[in-house]
């Protein structure tokens, strides 16, 4: 279960060695002073160095640039006067540096020298100016990608766990689902997308089988193994104690198997991401997926990298929340596992 | 530890001891291909209420015998009656406290005491049953804990208290002292004897230490190496409460050593 850590677990270590030593606010923070040094650095070449390539907006990242540097000497003079955001900030300043000195770079190669050439590299105003003038339609994608994510992922879940339960608790449906799923299961979700656009009445519910199947499996084979390692005790306890086989499979078999399931459910949205993004090119001409295809031909690099910034935000956000639904439900593993 | 007060556990009153009858029963293990005997037709009765200790090499088939009374396992040839009932499934009434206290690691140290009445469809009317066993053994204020957070012997305990809440009419114990430290052992001896009294259960306990069975039982049953028989059946014809210093206890200790061939070592 180790593989499977949050990120936060470093941040949240950092936070309480911070919280311990009281006299670390109070000494100068270097890192931060030099990192706002950086964010300066950088508004600075946006603002003053002529672009080779104009493009608008310039003035906007570097105001930009400016508040980020503006946070950073904010935090630094206050100390952890600000909680959390504090400790974040401060956390990441060597992050907070090496941005900086990667956007300078950045403009410098695109908009003030040219070397990467145009279309096909942007400079980071050109996705500024994305985010500034086609944020509805990326909100609306956004939207669409999250909706069918959401549906797919849930059926795939259910469907996956229901299943895993049932061949790791009943030998006959075990007899009858293994060689389907070692012969299926391997197969990646997307090679039924033809299959799937023909047989499902519209594309809407042909993405969202893709993406269930894409779920299911991990999730379906991951449960089976837990369920199949309990530790039979468990089971001669419960039964000495007068439990009946509902009891046996609803409060000791999921409950002892659930570090697993949640392994599978990871994975599972994981392959998901995939599958929605092959689903959205060729198939329901909405979401993320299909922005990207838009944008690619159109030669609009520039939206494909801001859409792609957006993806990524968006799927390490969803992972974050399925995180969170673990540390709540399997909050008894602290202290047992490495957290 | 607690001291045992008249209203810490109650039992209802129509609920006594089981009596046990073994007659032959013989069970083995198929271990690599080849059978492997545990249990050599071994037959002895067990009175209403009485206090047995099981007392044998180790791996000679003491767990597996109480697995066989619990209802877990069933013998290859022999029967085994409770209240002259051939014993079938597993059921409440007889209660197993394993080796090893194999809480459940999801479930608080109240949650795991509480998984019997759970199981029986009782809880809503029985929480302050778990309340008085987690009284008995020691562990109030340890309610949310789970187990992790638990010593060795706490968690032994909770195990115990896991058993004793059901009010079993058979207390199958194996070893369920055995990861306590000398001094907790003392103790829970003490109050294994006062709650059996008090309960008036049929009570089985196997254990390695000849001091502890002579203290808390009435009678020792002493098995030979696998496969196992019955090498001595040992009336232990002391009242209650013991003292440890009996020179009674000394002489019977000696005895009972000899019949697992450790004469030599007195
Ligand atoms: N499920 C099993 N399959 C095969 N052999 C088993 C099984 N359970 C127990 N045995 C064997 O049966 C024998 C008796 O085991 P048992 O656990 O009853 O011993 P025990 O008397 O309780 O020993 P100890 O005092 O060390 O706990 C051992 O040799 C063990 O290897
Ligand atoms: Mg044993």
């Amino acid at each position: 279960m180790t593989a499977i850590e949050s990120n936060d677990t470093a941040f949240s270590a950092a936070r309480a060695t911070s919280a311990q030593s009281g006299r670390r606010s109070a000494r100068f923070w270097r890192t931060g002073a030099v990192a706002a040094a950086l964010w300066l650095g950088s508004a600075a070449v946006i603002e003053f160095w002529p672009e080779i390539i104009p493009a608008p907006y310039g003035r906007e990242l570097a105001i930009l640039s400016v508040l980020i540097a503006a946070l950073l000497v904010l935090v630094l003079t206050t100390g952890f006067l600000l909680g959390k955001t504090a400790i974040w900030v401060r956390y990441y300043g060597p992050w907070f540096a090496v941005a900086a000195v990667g956007l300078g770079i950045w403009e410098m190669l695109t908009a003030k020298l040219a070397v990467l050439p145009v279309p096909f590299f942007s400079s980071p105003q050109g996705i500024l100016e994305v985010y500034i003038d086609d944020w509805a339609r990326l909100g609306e994608s956004v939207l669409h990608s999250v909706l069918l994510l959401a549906k797919g992922y849930f059926f795939g879940a259910v469907v996956g766990f229901t299943t895993g339960v049932t061949i790791g608790w009943s030998r006959a449906a075990g007899y009858w689902v293994h060689p389907i799923l070692r012969l299926i299961g391997p197969l990646p979700a997307t090679a039924w997308l033809p299959l799937s656009f023909f047989i499902f009445p519209s594309s809407g519910s042909a993405s969202v089988f893709l993406i269930a199947l894409a779920t299911a499996f991990p999730v379906t084979i991951l449960t089976w193994s837990g369920i199949a390692s309990v530790n039979r005790d468990y089971y001669d306890i419960a039964r000495t104690l007068g439990a009946s086989r509902w009891f046996l499979i609803f409060k000791v078999a999921i409950p002892a198997a659930l570090p697993h399931v949640f392994v599978g459910l990871f994975m599972g949205l994981g392959t998901s991401f995939a599958v929605l993004v092959v689903a959205e090119m060729l198939g329901v001409k909405a979401g993320l997926g299909w922005y990207l295809q838009w944008a690619q031909g159109w030669a609009a690099y520039a939206n494909m990298y801001a859409a792609l910034i957006v993806m990524a935000l968006m799927c390490s956000s969803l992972i974050t929340i399925l995180f969170r639904i673990r540390d709540r439900v399997l909050s008894w593993q602290k202290g047992l596992v490495r957290w | 530890m607690v001291a045992l007060a008249p209203s810490d556990f109650r039992t209802p009153p129509n609920l006594t001891g089981v009596q046990v009858n073994i007659g032959a029963v013989s069970h083995q293990f198929e271990l690599e291909g080849a059978p492997l005997p545990v249990l050599d037709r071994v037959s002895f009765a067990v009175e209403p209420g009485q206090f047995v200790a099981l007392l044998g090499p180790s791996g000679c088939g003491k767990s597996t015998l109480l697995r066989l009374l619990a209802g877990l396992d069933h013998p290859t040839s022999g029967s085994l009656r409770v209240d002259g009932e051939e014993i079938g499934d597993p059921d409440p009434s007889r209660i197993l406290v394993f080796q090893d206290p194999t809480l459940f690691p999801w479930r608080t140290v109240w949650e795991n005491v509480a998984l019997g009445l759970e199981a029986q469809g009782i809880i809503r009317t029985g929480g302050d049953r778990v309340d008085a066993a987690l009284r008995l053994v020691g562990l109030d204020g340890f309610e949310k804990a789970y187990p992790h957070q638990l010593s060795g012997g706490m968690a032994q305990r909770v195990a115990l208290a896991r058993a004793l809440v059901n009010d079993p009419r058979l207390l199958l114990l194996d070893e369920p002292l055995g990861k306590l430290d000398s001094l907790t052992r003392l103790t829970m001896q003490a109050e294994l004897v006062a709650l059996w009294q008090k309960a008036g259960m049929t009570a089985i306990l196997v254990t390695h230490d000849v001091e502890e069975a002579l203290f808390l039982t009435q009678r020792v049953l002493v098995f030979g190496p696998r496969p196992a028989q019955i090498v001595a059946d040992i009336p232990v014809d002391l009242p209650y409460p013991r003292h440890r210093g009996d020179p009674r206890l000394g002489e019977l200790r000696r005895v009972a050593l000899q019949h697992l061939g450790l004469a030599a070592t007195w």
